[in-house]
Order: C-alpha cells, then sequence, then structure tokens
C-alpha cells in the first residue's frame, strides 16, 4: 500500500489494483483492498478511486422500464458526472438496487424494492420511502439506511458497520451472522434473529420472535417488547446506565423513541458457554496423547 | 426455488387469468420448467367443469402412435362419463393432450373420478364448479396464451412457476395439485418436504392415490384428506405445520377460500399485501407490483402463521 499513491491507485482500472495491491499473488500475504483509515487523519476519508460528489446537485432515475442493471450502471454514471442526490423512481419491487456503493452518495428510492436492496455498500446514506425483501442492506460496512415501511427477512445479514433502520416489522433471521454495526428496528422481528450474530447491536422496540440470538457468540440485542423464547446461549444481562444513554442517543436521532422511555428494554448478550475455542476437537486429542 | 402467487377478490369478480398471468410472468425467474394456473370461475349451478390430460406433454414427440392412443383414451373416458350417467354438456380440445368437460352429473363425482384415472395414462387435473386448473411446460405468457386465460373472469386465482428440484420436468409434477377427489380444492407449494414418504405411505394407507413423485402432491392429498373428515381449512393448515416437516410455504384455495400457511422456520418466502377489496401474496413482491403499480403497504408473514380468506 505504502508504495502506491492515491493518484496511482485512482489511475488504474480494478484489475491492475488488484494486481498492485497484492491479491494476485499465490502466497496469501494478507494484504486485501481495505485500507485502514489512521484516527488522526485529516484527509483520505474515502477510496482514492471514489468519484468526486456533490450531495446539493440533484437527479431522478425513472426506473419503472429499466432492469436492475442498468439501473446500478446509471447510478455509477451519474455518481462520476458528479451527482450527489439521486432519486430512484418506481422501483416495483426490483430485486438488488442500489448495491456496491462504496463512496459518499444520497440515494433516494421512492417506492418498494426486492432482495438484496443497497447491500454491500459502503459509506452512501440511503433512505427507502417502501418496503425492503429479504436481505437488505446484508454486508453493509458504513453508512446509514433508512426504510420506511417493513423489510424481509434476513435484514442486515452480516453486517459489519453503518446504522441499518427499518421503522415497520422486520422478517425472521434478522442481523443473521451480524459482525458490526447497529440495526434498530421500530417494529417486531421474527424468528432467529440474531442468530449467530458476532458483534454488533441490534434494538427491536417491538415483539421478538423465537430462538432470539440463538448461538451468538457477541454483541448486544436489546428487545422492547416481549421476546417469544431465547436461543441456546442466549441470555438476559442487566440494562445498565451507559445501555440507556446509548439507545436514548441513538432512538432519538431516527425518531423511534417509545413515548415510554428506554428503561423497559431487555438486554440479551451471549452466555459464552459455547465458548470453546481453546478446547481440541477429540481428533486432535488422540494426535497429542 | 419456486414461485407461488394467489389472489383474492372480495365480492366481485375480475380477470384473475389476466392479474395471474402478469403476477407470474414477473416470478419467471424464480422458475422456467413450467407454469400452472388454478383459477376461480363463476360457480357453476350443478354442472362441473373437469380439466384432463390425456398425455404427457413429452408423449407427443414419440412417434406417431401417440395420436391414435389419444383418441382412444378419450374414447375411453367419454365411455366411463356414460356409464356414470355424466351428460357432457361441452368439451373443449386445448391442446391434443389437455381437454376440458363441461358434465352435468348427479351422484359421486369421486368415484366417477376414480374410475376415469384407471385408464392408462389419464390424470383428471381438477373438477368442480368453479375451480379450473391449467398446468403445461413453459412460462406463464406461452401458457396463458395457449390455454387463453388472459382474459379468464373470477374471484380468486393461485398459481405457480416451478424450478424442478424434487422431480421431473413434466405435467404430471407440475403445480398446482388438485386435492383429488374433492371439488374445487387446489394447492401451490414452494419448499421440500422432508418427512414425505412417511406421510405419504400414511396417506396411502388411508386410501388415497399419487400420480406423480413430486413432494408438493403431498400437501394436497393431506388437504383433501382433513377436509374430508370434516376439519377446517384453516385447522388443515394449522395441523400440517406441526406434522409436515422440511421447509414450505404454501396456498390453499378452495371454491371460496384462500388460505396460507408458512412452516416453523419461515425458510420460504412470502410477500402479502391486503386490502378491503383485494389480496394478494407472492414469493417477491415484484410479482403484486406487477399487478397494483401504485405504492402500497406489504409484509411478510412470520413462522407458523396460517390464513384464511374468503371470496
Amino acid at each position: 500500500m505504502a508504495s502506491l499513491s492515491d493518484a496511482e491507485l485512482k489511475q488504474m482500472s480494478q484489475e491492475e489494483r488488484v494486481t498492485a495491491l497484492g491479491m494476485r499473488t499465490e502466497q496469501l500475504t494478507g494484504k486485501s483492498l481495505h485500507i485502514e483509515f489512521d484516527p488522526d487523519a485529516e484527509e483520505r476519508f474515502t477510496y482514492p478511486w471514489a468519484p468526486e460528489v456533490d450531495f446539493n446537485k440533484r437527479t431522478e432515475i425513472d426506473t419503472a422500464d429499466m432492469t436492475t442493471t442498468e439501473v446500478n450502471g446509471r447510478i455509477r454514471e451519474l455518481m462520476a458526472e458528479g451527482y450527489g442526490t439521486i432519486v430512484l423512481q418506481n422501483p416495483r419491487g426490483k430485486h438488488s438496487l442500489g448495491v456496491g456503493i462504496l463512496s459518499k452518495l444520497n440515494l433516494i428510492i421512492e417506492g418498494s424494492t426486492g432482495y438484496f436492496g443497497v447491500g454491500l455498500i459502503d459509506g452512501p446514506n440511503v433512505r427507502i420511502n417502501g418496503r425492503v425483501g429479504w436481505s437488505c442492506g446484508e454486508n453493509m460496512m458504513s453508512g446509514t439506511v433508512m426504510i420506511e415501511k417493513n423489510a424481509g427477512s434476513t435484514f442486515g445479514a452480516a453486517i459489519r458497520g453503518g446504522d441499518l433502520v427499518c421503522r415497520g416489522s422486520v422478517g425472521s433471521r434478522t442481523g443473521i451472522d451480524m459482525k458490526g454495526g447497529t440495526i434498530l428496528v421500530g417494529g417486531d422481528t421474527g424468528a432467529l434473529s440474531g442468530f449467530m450474530m458476532q458483534r454488533g447491536r441490534m434494538v427491536v422496540c417491538g415483539n421478538a420472535g423465537k430462538n432470539l440470538g440463538d448461538s451468538m457468540y457477541d454483541g448486544t440485542i436489546y428487545v422492547g417488547g416481549e421476546i417469544k423464547s431465547c436461543g441456546v446461549d442466549a441470555v438476559e444481562a442487566e440494562l445498565t446506565a451507559m445501555d440507556k444513554a446509548w439507545l436514548t442517543r441513538k432512538l432519538t436521532q431516527y425518531g423511534l423513541m417509545p413515548d415510554k422511555g428506554v428503561d423497559h428494554f431487555t438486554k440479551i448478550v451471549a452466555g459464552k458457554q459455547l465458548w470453546n475455542y481453546d478446547n481440541l476437537e477429540p481428533s486432535e486429542k488422540k494426535l497429542i496423547l | 426455488m419456486c414461485g407461488i402467487a394467489g389472489l383474492i377478490h372480495k365480492g366481485k369478480s375480475s380477470n384473475v387469468g389476466g392479474e395471474m398471468t402478469a403476477m407470474l410472468q414477473a416470478l419467471k425467474h424464480r422458475g422456467p420448467d413450467s407454469t400452472g394456473y388454478a383459477v376461480y370461475g363463476k360457480p357453476t349451478e350443478g354442472d362441473y367443469i373437469m380439466r384432463l390430460k390425456v398425455a404427457e406433454a413429452e408423449d407427443m414427440h414419440k412417434g406417431r402412435g401417440i395420436h391414435q392412443v389419444i383418441v382412444d383414451r378419450i374414447a375411453a373416458v367419454e365411455e366411463i362419463l356414460a356409464e356414470h350417467g355424466a351428460a357432457v354438456k361441452s368439451k373443449e380440445s386445448v391442446t391434443e393432450y389437455a381437454l376440458r368437460f363441461v358434465l352435468s352429473h348427479e351422484g359421486d363425482t369421486s368415484a366417477m373420478a376414480e374410475h376415469i384415472e384407471e385408464t392408462d395414462g389419464v390424470e383428471i387435473l381438477s373438477m368442480g364448479n368453479g375451480l379450473e386448473l391449467i398446468k403445461d411446460l413453459g412460462d406463464a405468457a406461452d401458457v396463458a396464451g395457449l390455454y387463453g386465460l388472459e382474459n379468464f373472469e373470477g374471484t380468486h386465482s393461485i398459481g405457480h412457476t416451478r424450478m424442478a428440484t424434487e422431480s421431473d420436468v413434466d405435467i404430471r409434477s407440475a403445480h398446482p395439485y388438485w386435492a383429488f377427489p374433492y371439488n374445487d380444492v387446489s394447492v401451490v407449494h414452494n419448499g421440500q418436504i422432508t418427512n414425505y414418504w412417511i406421510m405419504r405411505r400414511e396417506m396411502e394407507r388411508k386410501g388415497h392415490r399419487f400420480m406423480s413423485n413430486c413432494d408438493s402432491e403431498l400437501l394436497a392429498v393431506y388437504t383433501a384428506h382433513n377436509l374430508a373428515n370434516g376439519i377446517t381449512l384453516e385447522q388443515s393448515l394449522r395441523n400440517s405445520i406441526e406434522e409436515i416437516d422440511g421447509v414450505f410455504t404454501y396456498l390453499v384455495a378452495t371454491k371460496d377460500q384462500l388460505g396460507m400457511a408458512k412452516d416453523t422456520m419461515a425458510a420460504k418466502p412470502l410477500v402479502l399485501y391486503e386490502s378491503d377489496d383485494l389480496i394478494a401474496m407472492a414469493s417477491e413482491e415484484v410479482a403484486i407490483r406487477a399487478i397494483l403499480p401504485q405504492e402500497i403497504d406489504t409484509y411478510d408473514p412470520y413462522d407458523e402463521e396460517v390464513r384464511v380468506w374468503q371470496a
């Protein structure tokens, strides 16, 4: 990384960048396209190849007669032209809209989307004035996503960062395998929410279905309503003053603060009974003995 | 991964054939192998509509002998109808192997249906006062065009686009399934049933017939069995969640009802839209949007959820 300047990276095609960053060597060198940002840095908060966009430059796309590929391609073209606010009209439940946006952008979707909406994003602020299908915001790295209506199952699967907010209710397996970030749900969530979650926070203002937090490694789940049942190794923990302060701040920020405050929330964490990382497998024990 | 869709108009009829075609065409990417419709028209007074097939679509390419076989089979069916005292009011051949009869008949239709199916290669797709069940290979536009479904007036309908995972690509394994011999009941399903053979043997011991090796047929037989024993549709759907293993979402339509059930893991998708006069549901929202372009509120039913709507 150090030997390459931003200007050089920006000039390269994606193919060349992959080679330059050491992703093509036979051995695993531990390098990746991921760039660590220095906390003291004053610039370079974006990828070197990110387009320069201006939030005040706004445009609309009527997606009614376009395919998903055409819409996503058009978003990239408009970003290259410097548009910082893009509105998608008539999404009509299309799948995979707005995926893989890796730079700042105001994306507004006027309607409902299908599966995998705004997945794999790193940075944009998204507002969806409709419902989303399965796996919305999956694998997102940073940014904010606001959904005004309901969401489908596996909402925010494997997210690593950012805030993913749904004002309505979400389906089953919300935040499955989440590795960071925050999921906020105004309504209810279905069965197996937080399944195998590893880090991050999930807040559900309504009720939670059965097997909440099943096999979670770590992370925290807050539930405002009833919990049908907790999964394996998911246990209730004390709601501390710090939790309440964080909940108040987060819920107020997105206008989801319940009238009765946050004292009624139940906090669920990993019981750590499944933490057997240092134990040997039976076959390994045989080798040693 | 199949696509299922259902819609029901409350207290009025509409072009359900055209609407279901639009929905199923939007779901084509979930399964292009075959498409099926169960549409419910205005119930006829006393008359029965019988849809049957006398050969598989693929049989048509197995030599010229099949044409005479089909003629013979149709003659055999007509003979059985006469034997049971059923008067044929109209007979229509949509394709060479698919026929539509309108019959007037007094007495036991199930005995007649069983007798008809004793004819080699003949399968009754549906029988009832309102139900018409159409299924064939190809996408929704192909099947709707072939069978003239683009303008079918009715109250409700269920449909299916199939990606064959558990059995062959043929009409026999295509959905919907008629709940033989229970008039006007049909089923579409998306999922896999893991205790299929256990349940199938149980149903066979109770005297039910299976025409295919498709696991979805079990749901039709199971529903028929429950309804025949006086269990309500809603209770049958609830019992199925306990008794049938696997991952599934399925829809059942009767003369005037439409029901849905989702398994205990909520592993198969369904999106619901409810308004005062129309209820529409599909595996993906894109299908509902195909008939309702305006902004609407939709949601996913949860695990073990059962709903029944009245026409």
